[in-house]
């Protein structure tokens, strides 16, 4: 085969790969931050720090408690989730009908003292997690060598996201949902309600920003730096992908990570800022977003 | 005082007390301190012109402070610009920027608005880090300070604040000055209801792209003047924290009022100054004072105050 | 009458005698240091601990030296180390500032330190441009520096047959200079640079890279990078099988917090260069015994070791002079004063500000060879003190000539 663009397709068939993989968390970090701002209305900074607080909390079941990667995957979310559920009945609440900004900026001081808190308690160079034995190794796929769980990782992502868009989109829970986003009164007249679902759904994000940091505690180093700079390159994502839209923030989640992917090769300096070329282009050319409405 | 004139008797009152502290503070307070308090009170001034008054919310306007800064800095130590020119380089830069910026971003509203900012703002950041004369995480050190008019050497602090004090004084009233014209309650009339506005012949979109160049402008020569007073530009310019201190200063003085942004310098740097030695834990405390605004203070310190007697500030 | 003035006079005599002898010096030492992000492991409150435990050590107190201390954290900034250094200076009067973890702000602070000709002692930084183009009478660079980690860990590789190299580098300054002092070694000594991708700070994903990496069938990878992204390199090299398929990591600036944070089954076998090993010598297990103790369970790191060792090598200078006001005569006592202390034996502190002393090259051990907690180098090497560190000349260095 011809190489493309000086790169020999085998190696451009990884790196593609490759991107696919670091979409997964994007995509499913997105979801989690669109599902919030559909129905709160508030951009939650503090989901880099809900990520961070995942792997670490993983961490600390396995180092402490002994309890397994798999229980992990069950448990962190909720205690995580909860932890979301208290910072919305205690401060969330009182910033519904205020400016985005308010609950932007609430949530990134909330960011700041739990890294802060962490940092202090961890130190700042992180700490290791091992894979679990099930998923070491890897595959020779011919063109690369591909880790076990890199591809655990892209299948549990893609399982995740599918289910919550079904979840809002096909079923009755999700049709309440919605129509909480659009009218609470009319959907609170019918008997909901609509502050517990709020609530739930506030702590569900939250819970997924914690299965994502899971996910990422083998791969990546468990340190309180880890969510920080994610915040905002996931919600560029949100806002590429439209926000509140679900499906939108899904597939720009994976697209970006390939379209990342391929800077990584072609360009490496620069795949830290493609995603924010994109979405000034986006922006200017459609502005609600790849996917998302105007409302 | 002839620039405060058209200034209801309270304001004049208070920025009377604001000059008469600035002349007196260097000989009791650090010098370098109140130069670093007195940039950032000018960033927070120019920056809440644009939030405060016209509604629009950016999030990249560490791009004209950081990028004013490495113009000034580069001037002054490469092209040996004196004083004066260097800094003029800067917001004549942050100017050009603020035209261009702005031309794209202000057709885009609300939080769309501010997205635009950050990645513009974000690809500036990009090219601070790759372009050669920048000196990458290092930055531009060891920048002259250069002399007054050619004469006077501003190496000794106290002569430099002087300057300093001046050019914020000027640089404020200008503010003040262009909130209260006719042009400035055309902005309001754009933030409170821009579809009526444009009805009433107003091009809106002019109005706002020329408050974003003015803006951007003023962010320019704070910047400007912080890179030749420390003597040092660096990547911390650029960088979309420097745009989130703004927006920290703003609200934490108080959004729209007019003392509010020196009010919430003061007190953000002061904060960050003295809690430096607290180590980690002053990202926490910042992360509280963030928390408490939001929840308890959510006029700012001034606007509080404004709120109690009832006057505007 | 007169015999009174003979009395006064007498007393007046006596009392400009007996004042030299117990006339107190002052110092005030300033640690800047990184309390908040990337570094605070490896130096932050721990350099503060070693500071003090240097002063104590001295004795500073029997000797008629009051020392006090002020620190605090830098964030990484050079604007906001610089305004502290400054304030430090002019207004606490401050004498000395220790540490520096970060380029950038060393290189203010230098500068900073040399107007007011105060004394700077770096530990943390890295950038060989303070004894270089920038280097100042006033500030002494203990460490190490990046020509000493090339020079070290890129010399050892080439003669044991890894003669060629791609690098990861971090697209930051320090980065391209740790890849270009590597590859100028690697270059004289016969081997080949096959090539490097630069990556963005705080990169988070190095597979791609990696992969990169691996197609250019260079043997060794050298990873001039620093902190959380080396640390995450690593640990996906690890997990993309490099080093089973045949490659080797070189870790350009590694610490042994990072190895702690790493864990021995995934940093095992890594080579790197350090001026210092908590595990050398009973000197050397006795400092971390106390350290440890105080900070942690953390152990010394070399950084927290060169401020220990720089301190108390300045108050030895500030003791034969009985002054720290004039900051380049302090230096240049400590210039003139061979160095003596326990954690880095004898050396001295050369024209351009340049510690010298050993570099040792380090290989990380098995998980079955560690017999304790931060139980993690075996010394494959000493590298003489004479060729540890770039020779003078070539430094450039004005005030060297």
């Amino acid at each position: 085969m011809p190489d493309i663009f000086g790169i020999p397709p085998q190696a451009l068939f990884g790196q593609l790969l490759l991107g696919l993989i670091n979409g997964s968390f994007y995509a499913m970090l997105s979801l989690g931050l669109a599902i919030i701002f559909g129905l709160l209305n508030i951009i939650n900074f503090t989901h880099g720090a809900q990520y961070m607080m995942g792997a670490f909390t993983a961490w600390m079941l396995l180092n402490w408690l002994g309890i397994s990667y798999w229980w992990s995957m069950l448990i962190v979310p909720v205690v995580v989730g909860t932890f979301g559920v208290l910072i919305e009945r205690t401060m969330l609440r009182h910033l519904y009908k205020l400016d985005h900004l308010y609950g932007l900026l609430l949530t990134f001081g909330i960011a700041l003292i739990v890294q802060g808190m962490y940092r202090d308690q961890f130190g700042s160079s992180g700490l290791p997690y091992r894979i679990p034995d099930a998923l070491r190794g890897g595959t020779d796929l011919g063109f690369m060598y591909m880790p076990n769980y890199r591809g655990w990782v892209v299948a549990v992502s893609l399982v995740v996201c599918l289910t919550t868009w079904f979840v809002i989109e096909k079923t009755k829970l999700g049709a309440y949902l919605r129509a909480a986003t659009e009218n609470p009164p009319m959907v609170q007249a019918f008997g909901i309600n609509v502050p517990r679902m709020v609530t739930l759904t506030y702590g569900f994000g939250v819970g997924l920003a914690a299965f994502s940091g899971v996910l990422a505690a083998p791969i990546y180093q468990v340190s309180p730096q880890m969510g920080a700079d994610l915040i905002i390159v996931v919600f560029a994502v949100v806002v590429i992908g439209g926000m509140g839209s679900i499906m939108g923030s899904i597939v720009t989640g994976f697209g970006l990570g390939i379209i990342e992917g391929l800077t990584k090769v072609f360009y490496p300096e620069a795949s830290a800022t493609v995603i924010f070329v994109i979405m000034a282009i986006v922006l200017l050319l459609k502005p609600a977003g790849l996917f998302g409405r105007v409302r | 005082m002839s620039g405060t004139g058209g200034m209801p008797r309270h304001q004049q009152i208070l920025f009377g007390c604001m000059v008469a502290f600035l002349a007196v503070a260097p000989f009791v307070i650090y010098p370098v301190f109140l130069m670093k308090v007195l940039c950032f009170a000018l960033f927070a001034c120019a920056f809440n012109l644009l939030v405060g008054f016209v509604g629009l919310l950016s999030f990249g306007h560490a791009m004209f402070f950081g990028g004013a800064a490495y113009v000034a800095a580069h001037g002054a130590k490469v092209w040996g610009l004196p004083f004066e020119l260097a800094i003029l380089a800067g917001t004549a830069t942050s100017a050009l920027l603020g035209l261009a910026v702005g031309a794209l971003a202000i057709r885009r509203q609300g939080i769309y608005f501010s997205m635009i900012t950050l990645a513009l703002a974000q690809m500036i950041y990009f090219f601070a880090l790759q372009a050669p004369f920048t000196g990458g995480e290092d930055g531009l050190q060891k920048v002259p300070r250069g002399k007054l008019l050619g004469m006077i050497s501003l190496q000794n602090d106290l002569t430099l604040y002087f300057v300093v004090a001046a050019i914020f004084l000027a640089a404020f009233l200008a503010i003040y000055r262009i909130v209260h014209s006719p042009f400035g309650q055309v902005l309001k009339a754009i933030r409170e209801n821009e579809p009526r506005a444009i009805s009433l012949g107003y091009k809106a979109d002019q109005y706002k792209l020329a408050a974003f160049v003015l803006s951007a402008t003023l962010v320019g020569l704070a910047g400007s003047v912080k890179s030749i007073v420390f003597q040092l530009a660096s990547l911390t310019d650029v960088h979309w924290t420097m745009s989130g201190e703004a927006v920290l200063m703003t609200l934490v003085g108080g959004m729209g009022t007019i003392f509010g942004p020196i009010a919430g310098a003061v007190v953000i740097i002061t904060m960050q100054n003295y809690l430096a030695e607290l180590g980690s834990w002053v990202t926490i405390v910042q992360g509280v004072v963030f928390v408490a605004c939001v929840l308890a203070f959510r006029r700012g310190i001034v606007g509080e105050i404004a709120r109690a007697i009832r006057k505007p500030l | 009458m007169k015999k009174l003035k003979n009395m006064l006079l007498g007393a007046a005599a006596l009392t400009a005698l007996a004042l030299p002898a117990a006339a107190q010096t002052n110092v005030k030492i300033g640690i800047l240091t990184d309390m908040s992000s990337l570094y605070t492991d490896l130096a932050g409150a721990g350099s503060v601990l070693a500071a003090r435990m240097a002063v104590e050590d001295f004795g500073a107190a029997a000797k008629g030296i009051k020392v006090d201390f002020v620190s605090a954290d830098h964030q990484n900034k050079a604007d906001v180390g610089s305004n502290v250094g400054r304030q430090w200076f002019d207004v606490d009067k401050v004498d000395v500032i220790v540490d520096v973890p970060n380029s950038g702000v060393a290189l203010a602070i230098n500068e900073i330190a040399k107007d007011k000709n105060k004394v700077f002692l770096v530990s943390g930084a890295a950038s060989s441009g303070l004894t270089g183009a920038a280097c100042s009478p006033n500030t002494v660079h203990w460490t190490y520096d990046t020509w000493a980690l090339a020079n070290g860990t890129g010399s050892a590789i080439v003669k044991t047959g890894g003669d060629s190299w791609f690098f990861l580098t971090a697209d930051y300054a320090f980065g391209h200079q740790l890849e270009a002092d590597t590859a100028a070694v690697v270059n004289k000594l016969g081997g080949k640079v096959l090539g490097a991708v630069r990556h963005p700070l705080n990169a988070n994903d190095f597979s791609s890279f990696l992969l990169q990496a691996q197609s250019s069938r260079a043997k060794i990878v050298g990873l001039a990078n620093a902190g959380g992204d080396t640390v995450n390199s690593i640990k996906q090299a690890a997990e993309f099988g490099i080093v089973r398929r045949g490659q080797n990591l070189a870790g350009l600036l590694v610490f042994l917090t990072d190895v702690h944070a790493l864990g021995l089954e995934t940093a095992q076998g890594l080579i790197m260069t350090e001026a210092f090993y908590w595990d050398q010598n009973d000197a050397s297990r006795a400092f971390a015994k106390r350290f440890s103790a105080a900070n942690k369970g953390i152990h010394p790191t070399m950084v927290h070791a060169g401020v220990y060792a720089s301190v108390l090598h300045y108050l030895k200078a500030v003791e034969a002079g009985k002054s720290a006001t004039d900051g380049k005569a302090v230096v240049e006592r400590m210039k003139a004063m061979p160095t003596d202390d326990p954690l880095f034996g004898k050396g001295v502190v050369r024209k351009d500000g340049r510690k010298i002393h050993d570099m040792y090259l380090f290989e990380v051990k098995k998980p079955s060879e560690s017999k304790a907690p931060w139980d993690y180098y075996k010394l494959r090497a000493t590298i003489p003190a004479a060729e540890a560190f770039r020779p003078i000349a070539d430094g450039k260095c004005p005030i060297a000539g």
